[in-house]
C-alpha cells in the first residue's frame, strides 16, 4: 500500500549534532499521506515536527543526519540525485514555512518570487504567461494581483502568509506541506488563512500534511492526525476520533487544551499538564511521556511502548489504554477532564 | 537580629554565585574558541615580558651613551636580535617597547572606553534633544577620518607619552559609542528597566543598576578590539615622529629604523621583529575580542 | 475571480499595514543630504578649534617662523580676525574656507589650496585603484569563505585577513619595499622603492612615462590593496554569516533552485547590503593607509604632504590636507548611503 502512498514516511530518524552532543529530534516516525488527504501533526513545540516537514525535501540543517526513508510517489527523496530532487522540490511537494513573515526575501518582489519557481520548473514559460499565472495565484488566495509589485515589507502578516500559500502553489504540487501556516498571526486572520488553504487544497485535490499544536484546528480541517510526543508518534488515526475521544493520555491532553482567544501562550499549554516536556538530549527511561501522564503506573517505567493498533485504522503507544485508572506512581499535580 | 540578617546575606550570596556561575559558563564557552585560546596565550607572554622588563635586560640598555655594540650589527652571539644605529641592543629595545605599547594601548583605550560608554549610554537611554545631540556628535565623529584627526591634534598638542594617549582616546571613542548605545536601546525595552521606572527610581540610578551592568559584557568584547586599534594608532603616530622622543616603543623602533634607511641597507633584524611584535600583539587582542564577541553575543553563537 | 467568497479576506488589503510603510526614497536623500551637511560643519568645527582654540596662540602655531616682530604679528592677527571673538573668528573662517582660502603654507611659502591641488592626484589615483582592487578581491574571498565556512579555504583566507588586518600597512609596504624594491641576498630589486616617476622621463604624459608611472605605482597599490582588502573580506564574510540563517534562503532551496542561485541571487545580494554602508564608513580608513603608504613610497600626494608638514609644524597645511580628507570621506559616505538606499527596497519604497 505504501508504494501506491503520495507520501510515506517510515522509520525516520533525525538527529542533530550540536556542541552538548547529540540530539535526537526525531526517533522512529511512521506517516502516509494519501492523494487529496490533509493529514494533521500535532504535538507541543520541540517535538520534532518542522524536523519532520524539512526531511520532507531534503532540506534538512547540515549538522543533521538522517536514516529511514522518505518515499515520495515511491521513490526515496533521502537518496535521489541532486536533479531529480530539485525536480521534485516544489514541483512534486511544496512548503509553506514556519514563520513566513521570514521566509519571504526583502529585497525582490513578491511577483518576482512567486514566478521563481514558475520559471525554474519550466524555462520555456513566457513572460507574459508567468505574469498572468502570479495574478491569477493572487486572486485565489484574495490578494489583488497589483501587489506583485510589492515587497514584502509593504504587507500585513496575513498578507505575508498568503503569499506563500500562492506561491506553494505555484507549480500545481501534489503535495503541500503546511509547518503552522497561521502561528504568529490573529484568531481572525487565523482563521481566514486556514481556510484559503484547506479551500485550495480540497479543490485540487492534492494531499496536504498540515503541522499545528492545535489540536482542535486539526480535528476541522484534516482526515487524519498523528499526534507526536518527543520525536515519536504516540498516536495515530481519523481526525474527529482523535479530538473527541482520545487513546493516548497525551492526545487527550492536547484535546482537552481548548483555546483561550487573545492569549497565545495559553492556547499551546495542554491544560492540566504538569511540567515541560523532556529536553531531547535527557530522555527520561521507558515512556517518555510517564513523568507527565495522569496515568503513569509501575508498567510504564520498563521500556518505551510501541505504537500498538487498536482497531479500525486507530493506534496509539501506551500500555495502559484499556486498563483501568490504578493508583499512579507519582501523584500527578494536575488531572485531565 | 541574626534572623534579619540572614537572608539578606543569602540573598547577596546566591546574586554573587549566580553571578560566578555566569562568568564560569562564560569562560567555558569561551575555552571551546581555540583562536581565542590561541590569542590569549600570546597576550600573556607579551604581559609577562612586560612585567619582568627590568629581569630580562637591564635598562642601561636603552641609554644612547652608555651603548657599545656595533652601529647597525647583524644578529650575534651577544646581540641576538642584533643592534640598532646607536649600538643598542634591538632585544633589550623590543622587550622595553613592549611596556610603552602596551601601555598606551590600554591607557587609550580605558579613556576611550570612559567615553563611548558614557556617550552610548545617554544617547541610548535618554530621548528628547540630549539623546539626539549625543547621538549626532557621535555619527558625526565617526565620519572625521580618525588618522588626519590624531595627527593634528597630536601636532598641536606636541610630542609626549601622555598626549599620545589622550589623542587616541578622545579620537577612537564613536564607534564603542554606537555599540553601546544599540545595546542600551535593546535593554531598556526589556520588562525589568520598565518595571523600575514604574517604581520610580531615578533615571541615572536605573541606568547604573540595570542597564550599565547589561551592557558591560558587550563593553568588555569590545575593549579588547579597541585595544588593538589603539596600539596599531601608537604605533603609526610614533612611526610618524609624533611619538614621546624620550621613550622606546615598537612604532619609534621602526620610526628610527626608516629613518638610518635600514630598508635599503637590508638590516632587517631592526625592521621585522618590531613589526612581528606590533602583529602578534595586536592579532591576540583581535582574536580574544572576536570569541569574547561571539560567546556573549547570542545572535552570534547560534549562528555556530 | 477569487476562489474565496469571504469578504474580510477582500477587504483586508485595504487595512493599513498594507500600504507602503517606507518614507520614500525622496526623503531619505534629503535626510542624507542634511546630515552630511550636519557633518560638515561639525567638521569644520572642530578643525576651527583645533587648529585655532586649542593651542592658545593662534598667530604662534599658524604663523610659525613668519611671524618675528610685534608688528608682524598684529598685523596678522587683523588678517586672519583673531582680534575678534571666537565666534566672529569662526564666522570669518567659514567665510575664507567657502572661498578656498586656507592659509600660506609657512614651508612652501604657497597657498594651501595651491598645494593641495597640486597633489590631489597621485592620491586619487593611487586610493581608487587599490579601493576597487581590494573591495572586488575582498567582496569575492568573503563570500567563498562564508559560502565553505568551516573549509580550508576559508581557515586560510579568514586568518590571512586577520593577520593583514593586524598589521600596520606601512609597515606591510616596508617589507614589500625590502622585498621587491630593494631586493634581498641575490634577488635583485623588481620594482623601485618610491616616487611616482623616473628621473630620465621627460613626458610623463607619453606613453612610456605612463607605463613608469604604472610601474612605480605597482608597490604602494599591492601594499594598499593588501590592507584595504582584510577588511573588505571579513565584513563580507560576516554580512553573509547572516544572511546564511536567514529563513527566505529555506525558501529559495526549497523552490529547487541550484546552490548557485540561491547564493548569488539571495543570499550575497542581500549580505552586499549592510556591507556598502560599512565599507563606506570604512572610508576613513582608507584615508589614513593613504597618508602612511606615500609617507612610505614618497608618493607625492596629499598624505606625504601632511605628514611632511608635522616636523615643521606647517599647521596651515595640516588644516588644509585634515579639511579636504574630511570632506572627501563626507562626500564619500553620502553617496555610499545614497547607492545603499537606492538598492534596498525597504528604504527606496
Ligand atoms: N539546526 C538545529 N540544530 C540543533 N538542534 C535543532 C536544530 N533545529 C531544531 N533543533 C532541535 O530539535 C528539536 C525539534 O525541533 P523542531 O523545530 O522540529 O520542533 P517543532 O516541533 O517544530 O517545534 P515548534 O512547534 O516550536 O516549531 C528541538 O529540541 C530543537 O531545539
Ligand atoms: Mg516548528
Amino acid at each position: 500500500m505504501s508504494d501506491a502512498s503520495l507520501l510515506a514516511i517510515r522509520d525516520l530518524h533525525v538527529t542533530y549534532a550540536t556542541g552538548d552532543g547529540p540530539l535526537p529530534a526525531v526517533r522512529g516516525v511512521d506517516l502516509t499521506v494519501e492523494r487529496g488527504q490533509i493529514v494533521g501533526v500535532a504535538g507541543e513545540s520541540g517535538c520534532g515536527k518542522s524536523t519532520l516537514a524539512s526531511t520532507i525535501l531534503r532540506l534538512q540543517p547540515s549538522n543533521a543526519t538522517v536514516s529511514g526513508t522518505v518515499l515520495f510517489d515511491g521513490r526515496d527523496v533521502l537518496t535521489m540525485r541532486w536533479g531529480e530532487l530539485r525536480a521534485v522540490r516544489w514541483a512534486g511537494a511544496s512548503i509553506v514555512f514556519q514563520g513566513a513573515l521570514h521566509s519571504l526575501n526583502p529585497v525582490h518582489r513578491i511577483g518576482d518570487q512567486i514566478s521563481e519557481p514558475l520559471r525554474i520548473h519550466n524555462p520555456s514559460l513566457a513572460d507574459r504567461a508567468s505574469r498572468q499565472r502570479v495574478g491569477e495565484l493572487l486572486d485565489q488566495v484574495g490578494l489583488d494581483p497589483q501587489r506583485a509589485r510589492s515587497y514584502p515589507h509593504q504587507l500585513s502578516g496575513g498578507q505575508k502568509q498568503r503569499v506563500m500559500i500562492a506561491m506553494a502553489l505555484a507549480c500545481d504540487p501534489e503535495l503541500v506541506v503546511a509547518d503552522e501556516p497561521t502561528t504568529a498571526l490573529d484568531v481572525m486572520v487565523q482563521a481566514q488563512v486556514l481556510n484559503v488553504l484547506s479551500t485550495l487544497v480540497r479543490e485540487r485535490g492534492v494531499g496536504m500534511m498540515m503541522i499545528s499544536h492545535d489540536l482542535s484546528v486539526l480535528a476541522d480541517l484534516c482526515d487524519r492526525i498523528t499526534v507526536m510526543y518527543a520525536g515519536r508518534v504516540v498516536e495515530e488515526g481519523p481526525a474527529r476520533r482523535i479530538f473527541v475521544e482520545p487513546l493516548h493520555p497525551y492526545s487527550a491532553a492536547l484535546s482537552a487544551a481548548f483555546p483561550r482567544v487573545g492569549d497565545p501562550a495559553a492556547r499551546f499549554a495542554p491544560s492540566g499538564l504538569p511540567g515541560d516536556p523532556p529536553q531531547p538530549w535527557l530522555l527520561p527511561g521507558g515512556c517518555t511521556f510517564a513523568p507527565r501522564c495522569p496515568r503513569a503506573a509501575e508498567v510504564c517505567l520498563p521500556a518505551e511502548p510501541p505504537l500498538t493498533s487498536y482497531g479500525e485504522e486507530r493506534s496509539a503507544a501506551c500500555v495502559r489504554i484499556g486498563e483501568p485508572d490504578a493508583p499512579s506512581v507519582e501523584p500527578a499535580s494536575g488531572h485531565v477532564s | 537580629m541574626t534572623d534579619l540578617a540572614a537572608p539578606r546575606l543569602s540573598a547577596r550570596h546566591l546574586a554573587r554565585q549566580r553571578r560566578l556561575a555566569s562568568y564560569r559558563r562564560t569562560w567555558r564557552a569561551f575555552r571551546r574558541h581555540r583562536s581565542g585560546v590561541a590569542g590569549l596565550a600570546i597576550l600573556l607572554v607579551f604581559v609577562l615580558v612586560a612585567l619582568a622588563a627590568p629581569l630580562l635586560a637591564s635598562s642601561d640598555g636603552l641609554d644612547v651613551t652608555l651603548a657599545n655594540g656595533p652601529v647597525l650589527g647583524a644578529p650575534s652571539s651577544h646581540y641576538w636580535l642584533g643592534t640598532d644605529d646607536n649600538g643598542r641592543s634591538v632585544l633589550t629595545l623590543l622587550i622595553w617597547g613592549s611596556r610603552i605599547s602596551l601601555l598606551v594601548g590600554l591607557s587609550a583605550t580605558v579613556i576611550s572606553m570612559v567615553i563611548g560608554t558614557l556617550m552610548g549610554l545617554v544617547s541610548g537611554y535618554f530621548g528628547g534633544w540630549i539623546g539626539r545631540i549625543t547621538f549626532r556628535v557621535t555619527e558625526w565623529m565617526l565620519v572625521i577620518p580618525f588618522l588626519p584627526l590624531a595627527i593634528g591634534l597630536a601636532t598641536v598638542l606636541g610630542p609626549g607619552l601622555f598626549n599620545i594617549i589622550i589623542v587616541i582616546g578622545v579620537t577612537s571613542w564613536p564607534s564603542t559609542a554606537l555599540l553601546i548605545r544599540s545595546q542600551t536601546l535593546s535593554i531598556k525595552e526589556r520588562a525589568y528597566v520598565e518595571r523600575a521606572e514604574a517604581i520610580g527610581g531615578g533615571r541615572w540610578h536605573q541606568m547604573g543598576r540595570h542597564v550599565l551592568p547589561n551592557v558591560m559584557p558587550m563593553v568588555f568584547a569590545n575593549t579588547t578590539l579597541t585595544v588593538a586599534g589603539a596600539i596599531l594608532t601608537e604605533t603609526t603616530l610614533s612611526f610618524l615622529g609624533l611619538g614621546d622622543p624620550t621613550r622606546t616603543s615598537w612604532g619609534s623602533m621602526l620610526d628610527s629604523a626608516y629613518q638610518v634607511g635600514a630598508i635599503t641597507t637590508g638590516s632587517w633584524w631592526f625592521v621585522i621583529p618590531p613589526g612581528i611584535c606590533v602583529v602578534l600583539v595586536v592579532l591576540a587582542f583581535t582574536l580574544i575580542g572576536q570569541a569574547l564577541e561571539e560567546v556573549l553575543n547570542p545572535r552570534l553563537r547560534a549562528r555556530r | 475571480m477569487s476562489l474565496v467568497a469571504d469578504p474580510g479576506l477582500v477587504a483586508d488589503s485595504e487595512e493599513p499595514g498594507a500600504r507602503s510603510r517606507g518614507r520614500g526614497y525622496g526623503s531619505y536623500v534629503v535626510a542624507k543630504v542634511l546630515g552630511s551637511v550636519g557633518s560638515l560643519l561639525f567638521m569644520l568645527l572642530v578643525n576651527f578649534f583645533l587648529f585655532r582654540v586649542l593651542p592658545g596662540n593662534a598667530a604662534q602655531t599658524l604663523g610659525r617662523g613668519r611671524l618675528n616682530t610685534p608688528a608682524q604679528v598684529a598685523a596678522f592677527n587683523k588678517a586672519y580676525g583673531l582680534n575678534h571673538s571666537v565666534l566672529d573668528q569662526f564666522w570669518i573662517f567659514l567665510k575664507s574656507t567657502a572661498h578656498g582660502d586656507l592659509g600660506l603654507s609657512v614651508k612652501y611659502r604657497l597657498p594651501v589650496s595651491q598645494l593641495i591641488v597640486d597633489r590631489l592626484w597621485p592620491t586619487l589615483l593611487l586610493v581608487g585603484v587599490s579601493t576597487i582592487l581590494s573591495t572586488l578581491i575582498g567582496v569575492y574571498l568573503g563570500i567563498r569563505g562564508a559560502w565553505n565556512r568551516g573549509s580550508v579555504f576559508d581557515k586560510v583566507s579568514t586568518g590571512t585577513s586577520l593577520t593583514l588586518y593586524a598589521m600596520p600597512e606601512w609597515w606591510l609596504g616596508l617589507m614589500l619595499i625590502a622585498g621587491l624594491g630593494v631586493g634581498f641576498a641575490f634577488v635583485p630589486g623588481l620594482f623601485p622603492t618610491g616616487g611616482l616617476h623616473s628621473p630620465d622621463i621627460v613626458d610623463t604624459n607619453s606613453v612610456h612615462g605612463i607605463l613608469d608611472t604604472i610601474w612605480h605605482l605597482t608597490l604602494p597599490v599591492i601594499t594598499l590593496t593588501l590592507a584595504y582588502l582584510a577588511e573588505y573580506s571579513l565584513i563580507m564574510r560576516s554580512s553573509l554569516l547572516d544572511e546564511l540563517g536567514e529563513d527566505y534562503l529555506q525558501t529559495a532551496r526549497a523552490k529547487g533552485l541550484r546552490d548557485v542561485v540561491v547564493r548569488n541571487r539571495h543570499a550575497v545580494r542581500n549580505a552586499l547590503l549592510p556591507t556598502t554602508t560599512v565599507i563606506a564608513l570604512n572610508i576613513g580608513f582608507v584615508v589614513s593607509g593613504a597618508i602612511t603608504i606615500e609617507t612610505v613610497f614618497s608618493i607625492p600626494g596629499l598624505g606625504q604632504l601632511s605628514t611632511e608638514a608635522i616636523s615643521t609644524p606647517d599647521f596651515a597645511v595640516l588644516q588644509g590636507t585634515f579639511l579636504v580628507a574630511s570632506a572627501g570621506v563626507i562626500g564619500a559616505n553620502l553617496i555610499a548611503n545614497l547607492i545603499y538606499g537606492w538598492l534596498d527596497p525597504r528604504v527606496r519604497t
